[in-house]
């Protein structure tokens, strides 16, 4: 077997066995990159050199019968959201095109001292506002499962570059399902941890009480093995969360031992609304943990609906404000000729800021502007309770839900590009998740009659991360979907 | 018009710099004159990414100010953004607080003349980031220095309770005392640590009717002259547009005005109040702050007798006029400082003298306070009896406070030292004056004859048993010795 097929952490013990160097890895990641990438478009910048040193030094260690990380010579990617000390940090925006960071964000200092190789960043939709990845300013980004589809968004780079072999596992941060549903899209595993889990200290925000990093993995271990690696208190971070409210678990240790007594809850009539392959794949999916012993159980979750409106209010407002310091002022693309400093603000955000983040800016904007603040931002503030209370509510009869993670699967290129308002409505089952603050899971379940992979989602009460990558697994362990390939493996993608 | 009159009305907004470590949301340190963007970080930066963490040390200090204040102090208190676009604001929004500011309704006791105190109303005090600070001195670009960004503001705003520019000017005084006391800020005026903003407008009454102006908010004063100034020009300003125009105060007319202080005048900025929506909803990066009593009780144990309290209580207690209490209570280290040294022994009016002629003299030369220039409470407090006792006489105390903070001797050996001990032994002084009685047989005959030169000549001889003595007689003893041998 090649070695772009072994698993993160097949990977890891074979380079900790001796039987593989993490430099002979790397430069077949590296390779992969250069034969599939051109077309994939998932990388933003690769730091080949860089990513060789890192290897050669973890090699070193080892052959030195030195102590190293979890991720030891493991070369992985960084969505282009978070910052780098080295590179750029884009954000797929091209007002950030050539901002570089001064500092590494906590996670990325997190993969370095496990020793993971950080072999690139990955395209995004710009401030990880979309679902497509087609929002990027930089890059167009495809499905490695069909090139004329879109890989998900917004961490679609991250999602495509696991798919196509281009790294063993890779970072990604979900507000609305940006990790998810791109892992759904391209038929990968993708967590998205418990609000406050993962430091985002270091991770440009868009919506900042709904911003999650998150692992994507080619199996449920892989992704397990990330989370062990970033999750934890930052005190850089003051949301993030102390571990005497919520201790940081081995989310490795049992992962492979299926949760006793385990009752999986079902949203009674939400899945209607899903393709029928969807629906189909995951009917035979929640079959499957009958099958294995489980109580499914119908749930009530009467304000799921309105999901879609209070986040597309809170997301943008806050959005509106973070986005604020693009301003062209003290770092990022300024407008060449300004007539005076308001034309600095203005023409430089006009020029390189995408339509998308306009949008969306606009929106927060009216959202908490004086007299319409009540009707939509702290309206919408109320209904997120009332989300957060039918999740509290639907815990108390199962351990998780499960439902899809989105209703199609991946869709055409430009397809959705002239219908915003479709395409924030493709978020239907993702967005709940981070406007309660829980842990949601996407792993493969099936394919469409296309072959265009399917993700089942597995949504949690906070902090049972450990719980739900092992519920998780047990679908895993069932099925054989994780281990199909994406078509460009065996014949490129041209 | 000659029945016309007014009432000045000021409400005044202040920005207090707290003296924390570090800055309100990271861990730079404060700065002043260092070089530009010198003092920064990510997170004071606003760059993408970086998060701001609350600096506790800054909470507490803002309340303990809130306290002194007499403010309600919030159960709840939170974190907002203010948005709005300015080039020094590198996030383009402050963090600050909106509606649930950490104190709520107070008040202040102000020093009015003759000793009379007034109470101010606070509406509320609450922390916020400061913002950089923006450079045109380079050519045909400005420049921008965020040394200053993110530097802890308390901001505290009165009620319109103050009527006229001297009770605007005395709140601004003994907020500065204040705050000092409790060690919150150095309020440096110099360095900008307090800036005010006072709102003014008139209430007029004329033939029956009362009349109120438009309000004009005097922006970013940092010296107590210019905020008293500012307040009074705008006084007669808005009476003499008033008399010219007969405007008066309706929504949407409160004007902007900055203080032009070359020509001491206050010069329209912005003639209508600007609809500024700053957008403020909370910090999501922030989680709020809920103090628990027992961190509000730690912070409360730390409050003091405030500088006016003290000021009254020292007039009282040590019949101290109220201008040397003034003096002495004007920083916290010279009154506790007094105070030791009367508990140690000194007279109060003895002590004070000491202090306010020499020691506050040298202090302020050399910018320390007492303890500073090596001064004991102990010390001084022997130096104060030693002059009560006659055995130094009072100027000579003077000369030795001096010396005792340039060499750090004690006030005996330096008396000694320096040939300033005063003659009081009788015998000796007895025998010196029988000399100069006897050298003098004409002056005595002044005397005893009831001349009305008498009094002079007493002088006289009194002067002649100084040069004999090289001044250290002790003048008290030698006059009762004067009054048995000739009357008196």
């Amino acid at each position: 077997m090649s070695v772009h097929e072994l698993t993160a952490i097949e990977l890891r013990d074979a380079i900790a066995a001796k039987r593989i160097t993490s430099v002979d890895a790397t430069r077949a990641v590296l390779g992969r990159i250069e034969r599939i990438d051109l077309i994939a478009g998932a990388y933003l910048s690769v730091f080949a050199d860089r990513a060789i040193q890192a290897a050669e030094a973890v090699d070193r260690r080892i052959a030195a019968g030195k102590p190293v990380g979890p991720l030891a010579g493991v070369p992985v990617a960084v969505k282009d959201v978070m910052c780098t000390s080295f590179g750029t940090t884009t954000c797929g925006s091209r007002v950030l095109e050539s901002f570089h960071a001064p500092y590494d964000a906590t996670v990325v200092r997190r993969l370095l001292a496990a020793d993971a190789v950080i072999v690139g960043k990955t395209n995004m939709d710009e401030f990880a506002m979309g679902s497509s990845t087609e929002n990027s300013g930089l890059k167009r980004t495809v499905n490695p499962w069909d090139s004329s589809r879109v890989p998900g968004g917004s961490s679609g780079g991250s999602a495509a570059a696991v798919a196509a072999r281009m790294c063993f596992a890779a970072l990604g941060s979900d507000t609305g399902g940006s990790i998810r549903q791109p892992a759904s899209f391209c038929g990968v595993v993708g967590l998205k941890p418990t609000y406050g889990r993962v430091s985002r200290y270091g991770l440009v925000a868009y919506g900042s009480s709904l911003d999650q990093i998150g692992p994507f993995g080619r199996t449920v271990a892989d992704a397990a093995l990330m989370l062990n690696v970033i999750a934890g208190h930052d005190p850089a971070d003051s949301t993030s969360v102390s571990e005497d409210v919520a201790p940081v678990e081995d989310y490795l240790q049992k992962l492979t031992e299926p949760v006793e007594g385990l009752r999986i809850g079902v949203a009674s009539g939400f899945n209607a609304g899903a393709d029928p392959a969807v629906r189909q794949a995951i009917e035979r999916a929640v079959q499957g943990y009958r099958d294995a012993g489980a109580q499914v159980v119908e749930v009530a979750m009467p304000h799921l609906d309105y999901a879609i409106a209070a986040y597309y209010v809170i997301a943008t407002a806050e959005a509106s404000s973070n986005l604020a310091r693009y301003d062209g002022v003290h770092y990022g693309h300024r407008t060449p000729d300004p007539a005076d400093y308001v034309e600095v603000y203005s023409k430089s955000r006009e020029e390189a800021l995408g339509k998308e983040v306009k949008r969306r800016i606009m929106l927060g904007t009216y959202a908490l502007s004086s007299g319409y603040y009540d009707a939509y931002y702290l309206k919408a503030l109320r209904v997120r309770n009332l989300i957060r209370g039918d999740f509290v509510r639907a815990f108390e009869q199962c351990d998780c839900l499960a439902m899809p993670v989105a209703p199609t699967t991946a869709f055409k290129l430009g397809e959705n590009v002239d219908d915003p308002l479709k395409m924030y409505l493709s978020d239907i089952y993702t967005i709940a998740v981070n406007l309660a603050g829980i842990p949601g899971i996407s792993v493969p379940c099936g394919f469409d009659e296309a072959g265009l992979p399917i993700g089942l989602q597995l949504i949690g009460p906070a902090f049972s991360e450990a719980r739900l990558l092992r519920i998780a697994r047990m679908h895993e362990a069932r099925t054989d979907w994780h281990t199909k390939k994406p078509a460009v493996i065996e014949q490129g993608m041209a | 018009m000659s029945d016309l009159t007014y009432r000045i009305v000021v409400g005044l907004e202040i920005h207090v710099q707290l003296c924390t470590r570090t800055k309100m949301f990271c861990g730079c340190a404060l700065s002043f004159g260092e070089e530009a963007n010198s003092r920064v970080c990510p997170v004071c930066l606003g760059l993408p990414g970086a998060l701001p963490v609350m600096n506790g040390q800054a909470v507490e200090y803002a309340i303990l100010a809130a306290m002194a204040l007499n403010c309600e102090i919030a159960e709840f208190t939170k974190w907002d953004r203010k948005g709005y676009y300015y080039p020094d604001l590198p996030k383009n929004y402050q963090i600050s607080q909106y509606d649930l500011p950490l104190g709520g309704p107070g008040y202040i006791e102000i020093p009015l003349e003759g000793g009379k105190t007034k109470s101010i109303r606070i509406r509320r005090a609450h922390l916020e980031e400061d913002a950089g600070k923006n450079l045109h001195t380079a050519g045909a670009h400005s420049q921008v220095d965020l040394n200053r960004a993110g530097t802890p503001l308390l901001e505290i705003v009165t009620e319109p309770d103050l009527n006229s520019p001297e009770q605007v000017r005395a709140l601004a005084v003994e907020l500065q005392r204040i705050v000092r006391y409790l060690g919150v800020s150095e309020a440096d005026m110099q360095k900008g640590h307090m800036r005010f903003e006072p709102n003014v407008n008139l209430v007029i009454e004329r033939a029956g009717q009362q009349f109120k102006t438009p309000i004009a908010e005097v922006k970013n004063l940092n010296s107590f002259r210019a905020l008293e100034r500012s307040v009074a020009y705008e006084a007669q300003r808005q009476l003499d547009e008033f008399l010219e125009t007969g405007k008066t105060m309706q929504m949407g007319n409160k004007s902007t005005r900055g203080w032009d202080d070359a020509n001491e005048a206050t010069v329209l900025q912005r003639e209508k109040e600007e609809a500024h929506d700053y957008r403020y909803f909370p910090d999501p990066d922030l989680v709020p702050v809920t103090p628990t009593p027992e961190w509000l009780a730690a912070i409360r144990s730390r409050l003091c007798e405030l500088p006016l309290q003290r000021q009254v209580r020292y007039v009282q207690e040590y019949a101290l006029s109220d201008y040397d209490a003034g003096v002495l209570t004007a920083d916290r280290s010279t009154a506790d400082f007094f105070e030791q040294a009367v508990q140690a022994g000194g007279a109060a009016k003895r002590v004070c003298n000491l202090l306010t002629q020499v020691g506050l003299k040298l202090g302020n030369e050399r910018g320390r306070d007492l303890p500073g220039l090596g001064l004991e409470a102990a010390g001084v407090a022997d130096l104060a009896k030693m002059i009560d006792a006659g055995t130094i006489s009072a100027s000579a105390g003077n000369t030795i406070l001096s010396a005792m903070v340039e060499t750090g001797k004690k006030p005996d050996a330096l008396a000694e030292e320096l040939n300033l001990l005063q003659k009081s032994d009788a015998g000796e002084l007895e025998r010196i004056l029988d000399k100069v009685l006897a050298e003098n047989p004409a002056i005595v005959t002044q005397i005893t004859s009831g001349d009305k030169k008498a009094q002079k000549a007493r002088g006289f001889l009194l002067g002649q048993v100084m040069q004999k003595t090289k001044g250290q007689a002790n003048p008290k003893v030698v006059s009762e010795l004067l009054n048995k041998k000739l009357g008196g």
